[in-house]
């Protein structure tokens, strides 16, 4: 029998329909993988209980030959960030270390209407701040690629970093994530896999952690453009219980996969082009160009003028809304608290010790640009950058119909590499926050290897709630690049 | 330099101080619950006096991922408010976070109306005791968050929390700094009260805390700059921001006259010593970090939907004032105490519907009230309804009873709730218009005293005593105009 962790996601859907395989065997191979992959530390928490349960009802459904949806017994990982009923729920902290939602996210629901089986939750940066997974309260997530020749681990970005190492060492065929700067497509670049952050307000936040609600946007980690497509579908539509919910009708983003780009208009922006980029981005980059024209798509330089001011605003508005965000875990309700004198000291000491060095950095950060005084020189100034970040893609959307980027400015680096450095560890981000700061979709899709062996990935930005541009170029870049390269199975 | 009181200079409401007068001026920042049966919020129900944290939603407590969604009737009340408070309307308004960190606050911040609020500038009028209306402007009205509650007596080191109130909503109501007297502030606060239960929009219950007050109070000497305020929170009785505003302004004229300088602070009134104490200082005054919510998106609706509420709007107290002085031909004072509440307004219209507006006003405002205020009952409760009295006044109009006898007729009334002509009829209380029987009456009284019958020849006020005497034979039950006729036909005869 061939290896079921092995198959992408549509080839599960289409061997489950066919009776091929069940779903209980094809969770089984799962549930294996997993709790053989311990020391990758992907999962905070295994439900296999719960995955054998919801797979035995996916196989009444598949046998009675009227499935829920295409994730019909399905196995996915869900990132620690989405509150699943009844199974703790930590988005990486210690501050909600013990804490068990009694409510179910809005897309996690929409996953089991759909038939999916929950195998367990994934590891994350705390609160989802980070691009390494090294800020998680349960310890760093290992990259299942390592460089050529050599056992030194490296991390596997960030903060979906759980869900990333996942989805690229076989463990799941889908994941979901979160991203607010980049912390889906930067994890699924630096493990050679697709992950795609949606149109802002194209998936519910109810129900996830909030990091930074107006950047916040959930999407799906897979190996292949067409289960991004299958998932986000499952994944997205309007939530009343979600002001920020767009209420526009979902598309199906397979459809669009018709490898069809010819005449598509893709703008190659010049302000990307960063000084002292390494060599094997620039030359994926042109790779890219080079494989959008062979498949007949137009090529055109734009200017994005204010991309290099991106980064500095969102760490002042991510910052920012965090620190309101947060201020929830205090220590009276859930979580932990740690006494003090009075509530003062209860406050402080329950935050000193229940939030890790990265969130309390950010809390400070974000306390600091809202306060007054300053609150006009940073969060306003930050917000009139998001404003003219957004015109600059306004402008061009006139003469190009996608833009094609590289996701991240590295390859994967080393655990423990950058993670005293917070402003390079923040470069990370350089590509993927302008699509945030815009609410624009974005997928990042594997191209090609670094020197040393390990993934990089291309990113197709595309206009507000046209996903289905976005998954055709993807789509093209995917089967241009041919990505068949695998993580050889170093661990257990 | 005046040496008179205060109150001996009609209009001025100066202070006076060792060293001169002294200007008082208030402002109002009146915290009003929305009458809505769900929160702001959330779904969760709003209901006063409900088991501890059992209205409690997801939202309201603050769970992880949980999401505001703005309650549209709320929306609806505050622009209804706005509208009796004669404001502006925002088509485009913003809301932001309020961020405090405090047990009772579970989100660690407050949901409020920062720099774009949905109601803009407005007045309220007041009536005032000298018969001069003064004009309080509104600076803004804004929608926001309640907070839940905190109990520290429950237990020797720990506090409780109880999230009910969380997540209500509110309309904070500020006022521009025009109130000059702890007078016109309450008068200002009831104006306010009065209009929001006409609108609905608040059920104005003080006591329970639906109604509330921060009041900031400064002292100037008259036409100066405005002084340094300070702000006394969460007053939810007149009685004590009458108080509360006298000590304040007698405690700031005191430190200047004494060469010191008020600072800023949050004071609180102990109404068991019937001081102000201080809270916080300005330097342990909060930073809000005020911050637009990134949870909801900008509060916009068309003027169409404005418009419509408008046309559902209730005559309001001071358009029903008018219209009482005008059409009914009341005193503006009787008029404006029944106007002050809508309930007594409206008992009134149909006592005087079809009747004499000032005999009907006269008998709602001092004699049924009077008897509704011994009896300690709301006009709600009231023994007699409109509609009876309305027919007693009938029975003085036909001079079925004198005015005197419908006294003591609307006394049984009060007493049993009968109707009046059941009461007339079953006491023997129907006047007296048989001229045989009066005037057999006054040959009796005549024959008795008939001294005092001459004396009336020189003495024509002396008829009275007649009257009088008539009266009494008859048990009052005489019509007193046709005695008077009778008696003067005996002395023209």
């Amino acid at each position: 029998m061939t290896d079921l962790t092995k198959l992408s996601m549509a080839e599960m859907r289409d061997g489950l329909r066919a009776k091929t395989f069940t779903s209980a065997e094809l969770t089984d191979a799962h549930i294996t993988a997993m709790e053989g992959a311990r020391e990758l530390n992907a999962f905070v928490v295994e439900t296999p209980e719960k995955a054998r349960a919801m797979a035995a009802e996916s196989d009444k459904h598949l046998a009675a030959g009227i499935p829920r949806g295409d994730l019909e017994g399905i196995p996915l990982g869900i990132k620690d960030l989405f509150c699943t009923e009844g199974v703790q729920t930590t988005a990486g902290s210690h501050i909600l270390e013990g804490f068990t939602p009694p409510y179910e996210s809005t897309i996690t629901q929409n996953l089991w209407n759909d038939g999916a089986v929950m195998l367990g939750k994934l590891n994350m940066d705390e609160f989802a701040m980070g691009s390494s997974n090294e800020t998680s309260y349960f310890g760093p997530v290992k990259n299942p690629w390592r460089a050529t020749g050599s056992n030194f681990d490296f991390v596997p970005g960030g903060s979906s970093g759980g869900s990333a190492a996942a989805v690229s060492g076989f463990l799941a065929p889908g994941a979901t994530g979160t991203d607010t700067g980049g912390s889906i497509r930067q994890p699924a670049a630096v493990t050679g896999i697709v992950g795609i952050k949606p149109t802002y307000g194209r998936c519910s936040r109810w129900g996830v952690v909030a990091f930074a609600s107006s950047l916040d946007q959930a999407g799906p980690l897979t190996r292949t453009v067409r289960d991004s497509a299958i998932m986000l579908k499952s994944m997205a539509g309007h939530d009343a219980k979600d002001s920020t919910s767009l209420q526009v009708d979902v598309p199906d983003f397979e459809k669009a996969l018709t490898g069809d780009i010819r005449g598509l208009r893709i703008g190659v922006p010049k302000e990307y082009r960063m000084d002292g980029m390494p060599e094997a981005i620039e030359k994926l980059w042109q790779q890219g160009i080079e494989w959008m024209k062979a498949a007949g798509a137009e090529i055109k330089e734009i200017s994005l003028p204010h991309t290099k001011y991106a980064l500095p605003a969102y760490y002042i508005v991510a910052p920012a809304e965090a620190s309101s965000n947060l201020a929830r875990y205090d220590g009276v309700k859930f979580g932990q608290r740690v006494e003090g004198d009075d509530i003062t000291a209860m406050y402080e000491n329950s935050r000193a010790a229940g939030f890790g060095h990265e969130v309390q950095r950010r809390v400070m950060i974000g306390t600091y640009v809202l306060s007054a005084g300053y609150y006009d020189a940073y969060y306003l100034k930050a917000q009139k950058v998001r404003t003219l970040i957004k015109q600059d893609f306004e402008k061009v959307w006139g003469e190009v119909d996608a833009i094609l980027t590289p996701t991240t400015p590295t390859p994967a680096f080393g655990i423990g590499e950058k993670s005293s450095d917070p402003l390079e560890m923040y470069l990370n981000d350089i590509f993927t926050v302008t699509a945030n700061m815009s609410g624009l979709p974005a997928i990042s899709v594997p191209a090609g290897l670094s020197e040393d062996g390990l993934p990089l990935g291309l990113q197709i930005i595309g206009k507000a709630l046209d996903e289905e541009t976005v998954f055709r170029a993807g789509g093209v870049i995917e089967e241009a690049a041919q990505f068949t390269a695998q993580p050889s199975k170093w661990w257990s | 330099m005046t040496t008179k009181s205060p109150e001996a200079t009609i209009g001025q409401k100066y202070i006076q101080g060792a060293t001169g007068p002294w200007e008082v001026v208030i402002g109002l920042e009146i915290h009003a619950q929305v009458t809505s049966n769900a929160k702001l919020f959330s779904g969760a129900a709003t209901e006063f006096g409900a088991e501890p944290n059992s209205q409690v939603s997801l939202v309201d407590a603050a769970m992880p991922g949980m999401l505001p969604v703005i309650n549209e009737y709320c929306v609806e009340q505050a622009i209804r408010t706005g509208l009796g408070l004669e404001a502006k309307i925002n088509l485009y308004s913003v809301f932001d976070r309020k961020n405090y960190f405090y047990p009772d606050l579970p989100q660690g911040y407050q949901i409020s109306q920062f720099k774009q609020p949905i109601v803009g500038a407005g007045e309220v009028h007041v009536d005032l005791a000298d018969g001069t209306t003064a004009t309080i402007g509104i600076e803004r009205l804004h929608l926001e968050q309640d907070a839940g509650k905190s109990t520290h007596d429950m237990h020797p080191s720990k506090s409780f929390v109880d999230l009910n109130r969380s997540g209500v909503a509110l309309m904070e109501i500020v006022s521009d700094p025009d109130i000059r007297s702890s007078e016109e502030a309450t008068l200002y606060m009831s104006k306010v009260r009065s209009i929001v239960r006409y609108l609905g929009t608040c059920d104005g219950n003080m006591e329970q805390g639906s109604m509330r007050a921060d009041v900031n109070v400064s002292v100037r000497r008259p036409g100066d700059e405005l002084g340094t305020r300070c702000e006394m929170k969460n007053m939810n009785s007149l009685r004590f921001i009458r108080a509360a505003i006298e000590y304040e302004a007698r405690r700031q004229i005191d430190i200047i006259e004494e060469g010191g300088t008020i600072s800023q602070e949050t004071r609180l009134w102990d109404s068991v010593n019937n001081v102000t104490r201080t809270m916080r200082s300005k330097e342990e005054a909060h930073d809000y970090r005020y911050f637009p919510d990134p949870d909801l998106l900008p509060l916009e609706f068309s003027q169409d939907w404005v418009d419509e509420i408008a046309a559902t709007l209730p005559e309001l107290p001071d358009a029903k004032k008018a219209r009482f002085i005008a059409d009914m031909g009341l005193s503006p004072y009787d008029a404006s105490v029944l106007v002050a509440d809508q309930t007594r307004a409206g008992f009134f219209e149909t006592v005087a519907k079809g009747r004499d507006g000032k005999q009907a006003s006269n008998w709602v405002t001092s004699d049924l009230f009077g008897a509704l205020n011994k009896a300690d009952k709301d006009i709600t409760e009231s023994p007699v309804s409109a509609e009876q009295l309305g027919k007693l006044i009938d029975l003085i109009t036909d001079d079925t009873i004198s005015g005197k006898i419908a006294k003591q007729v609307f006394a049984i009334m009060f007493e049993t709730g009968d109707d009046a002509d059941k009461i007339v009829e079953e006491k023997g209380l129907r006047q007296v218009t048989d001229t045989g029987a009066i005037e057999a009456a006054i040959d009796e009284i005549i024959a008795a005293n008939p001294d005092k019958f001459e004396e009336i020849r020189t003495k024509p006020k002396a008829i009275g005593w007649f009257v009088g005497q008539v009266m009494k034979a008859t048990q009052g039950k005489a019509n007193p105009g046709l005695v008077n006729q009778l008696l003067q036909k005996k002395l023209d005869g």
